[in-house]
């Protein structure tokens, strides 16, 4: 009964200040009306621009609001801004969908829902007076309406899609074109190098072993060290590639055995059969690998736990730790290489760390196999 | 001594026969698989395998899961697994069982043709010869504030290190030129700081030195 009662003050205070913002909309559609043909004259494009940007919040209250009174959650539909200068900007702005579904709604709202606000405040007062009445119907229908207007449709959310393959395979080419540099130099400088010097030597030897069988053995002995040089040099680089113990026993073994070397102890646990698709398998080792020196270097910690589980198509592994907390996937460039890793492959990165941890690190990845 | 070798690449396989027989091994076979590996040395049963950790038909760690399944048959049997890298999880495995007579080396260490020959016979009489780099490993993790390990002095370091490796106090007072007696005292003082049970068999104190590293 008091809930009832509470029920229908809440309908009657939404309809209240909904009223306002409906007849907001209907200045910012006369604002755009009018703005478009001022285009002409320069005027209307900073008003266009600003009318776009009052219009996103405003649309945003209604998101939310509409969407908790019909008990869905109703997403924001808008891209990223572009960066660039103004004249970049606004183009952006304008040739994205959820623009043009805003204003439809600004022109919606200003007019009908700026009557059904008008009734739905009549009708909230009477609904106050005449309990047997089901309450807030106007605002419903009100609610209905953005929802229907103000929600991702097939096209934004395209649009959006669009947008995040788009940044997360420009940092994925960035990123493997700074690798591939980073194996060029390591092999130039190294390997390549040595191998040089282990022909040098072999040479000399060749050379001087009838003259001075002293000194050949003495270079001998240096091509061996230099060839040991190398091996170990080329052995450093694969295992920054693909380490072999990845190829040889997969993502868990391959964790596992980076766990055993790790300086404190961690519980590696996991819930997988059998291996993974072999892309799939590298991001996740690799996410892995960085989370886990992350945790190393900075956590403090004294002990730590990994978990790797698939389910349901997704990919999902977990480093918890019992370190000092206060992890910030903004501040730290780790975390940040993490995400990035990630989101190559559609995959997610979760950050919970209060100051004072513990710090937990959720990484999923989608991985239907 | 009879040495059963597995080892995929040509060049390598004949490399290590020449090696070994140049050392007086009789090489009783040399196969280049897994699942022949595994048949060799149950038919054979010889002194040593030299063991090459990646082989077909998988590539992966096919020769370490046979030397480990063929010593699951015939405990003890002495195993020297080589590897173009070395992993810490994979001589844990090997050193599982505890009845010594293993070997893990990078595969760079057969170029010091007579430290590689002597790692060959001291696995076979049922010693261990752990890589310096497995060790280093070992120590690296072991060298968190709070390890007895860091009470102990660098000489001792040194000493320990060397006998995970599984040398001889023998071989560690030539390696390091002190008398023998010197080392023994070493490794008492070793055995003190980290708490573990005195043994006057080298076999036995190696694989507790490692047991003690790995855990």
């Amino acid at each position: 009964m008091v809930n009832d009662f509470v029920n229908r003050i809440r309908m009657l205070v939404w309809a209240l200040l909904a009223l306002p913002l409906a007849a907001f909309c209907t200045v910012l559609f006369v604002l755009a009306v009018a703005g478009f043909p001022l285009v002409v004259v320069w005027v209307g494009i900073p008003l266009l621009f600003a009318t776009i940007l009052t219009l996103r919040p405003i649309a945003n209250i209604h998101r939310r609001y509409a969407g908790a009174l019909i008990g869905r959650e109703v997403g924001s539909p808008y891209l990223r801004r572009p960066s660039g200068n103004l004249l970049v900007r606004m183009r952006g702005l304008l040739i994205e969908p959820a623009t043009w579904r805003d204003f439809a709604w600004v022109a919606v709202n200003g007019t009908v829902g700026l009557v059904l606000c008008i009734v739905g405040i009549v009708e909230g007062i009477l609904d106050l007076i005449f309990w047997w009445l089901p309450p807030g119907m106007m605002v419903r229908v009100h609610a209905y309406l953005a929802c229907a207007l103000l929600a991702p449709n097939e096209r934004t959310s395209l649009a959006q899609r669009v947008q995040q393959l788009t940044e997360s395979r420009a940092e994925t080419v960035d990123t493997s074109a700074a690798e591939l540099r980073r194996i060029e130099r390591d092999l130039h400088d190294g390997a390549q190098a040595r191998l040089v010097a282990l022909g040098m030597s072999l040479g000399l030897a060749e050379e001087q072993l009838a003259r001075d069988p002293d000194n050949a053995r003495a270079l001998l002995a240096e091509a061996r060290e230099t060839s040991s040089a190398a091996l170990a040099e080329l052995r450093d680089l694969v295992r920054g590639i693909h380490p072999p113990v990845l190829a040889d026993r997969g993502l868990v073994g391959a964790v596992r055995a980076l766990c055993l070397a790790a300086p404190i102890p961690i519980e590696v646990t996991d819930e997988l059969s059998g291996r993974l698709p072999a892309p799939v398998e590298s991001a996740a080792y690799f996410a892995l690998a960085e989370a886990v020196t992350n945790m190393i270097k900075h956590s403090g910690a004294s002990t730590a736990s990994v978990h790797i589980e698939h389910r349901e198509g997704l990919l999902r592994m977990q480093v918890r730790d019992d370190g000092a907390g206060g992890a910030d996937e903004s501040l730290g460039t780790g975390l940040r290489g993490i995400a990035r890793r990630l989101s190559a492959f559609d995959g997610t990165l979760d950050v919970t760390s209060p100051v004072g941890g513990p710090t937990v690190l959720t990484m999923t990845l989608p991985c239907t196999s | 001594m009879r040495v059963v070798i597995a080892e995929d690449l040509a060049l390598l396989r004949d490399g290590l026969i020449r090696l070994l027989e140049a050392h007086d091994f009789e090489v009783l076979e040399a196969v280049d698989n897994g699942p022949s590996l595994l048949r060799a040395l149950t038919t054979h049963r010889p002194d040593v395998a030299v063991v090459d950790v990646r082989l077909p038909p998988t590539f992966t760690d096919e020769g370490l899961r046979a030397a480990i399944e063929a010593r699951a048959q015939l405990p003890g049997l002495p195993v020297l697994v080589l590897s173009q890298y070395v992993e810490q999880l994979y001589a844990r495995e090997l050193l599982a069982d505890r009845s010594g007579g293993v070997g893990y080396l990078l595969k760079d260490r057969v170029f010091n043709v007579g430290q590689f020959v002597d790692a060959v016979r001291q696995v076979a009489a049922g010693g261990t010869a752990m890589d310096p780099e497995v060790v280093a490993q070992l120590l690296s993790r072991r060298s968190a504030a709070d390890e007895p390990i860091t009470t102990l002095t660098p000489r001792e370091r040194e000493v320990l290190g060397l006998m995970a490796e599984g040398r001889s106090n023998a071989a560690i007072a030539a390696r390091l030129f002190i008398t023998e007696k010197a080392v023994s005292k070493h490794t008492n003082s070793i055995f003190a700081r980290l708490a573990l049970p005195p043994s006057e068999d080298d076999n036995r104190r190696v694989l507790a030195v490692l047991a003690y590293l790995n855990g």
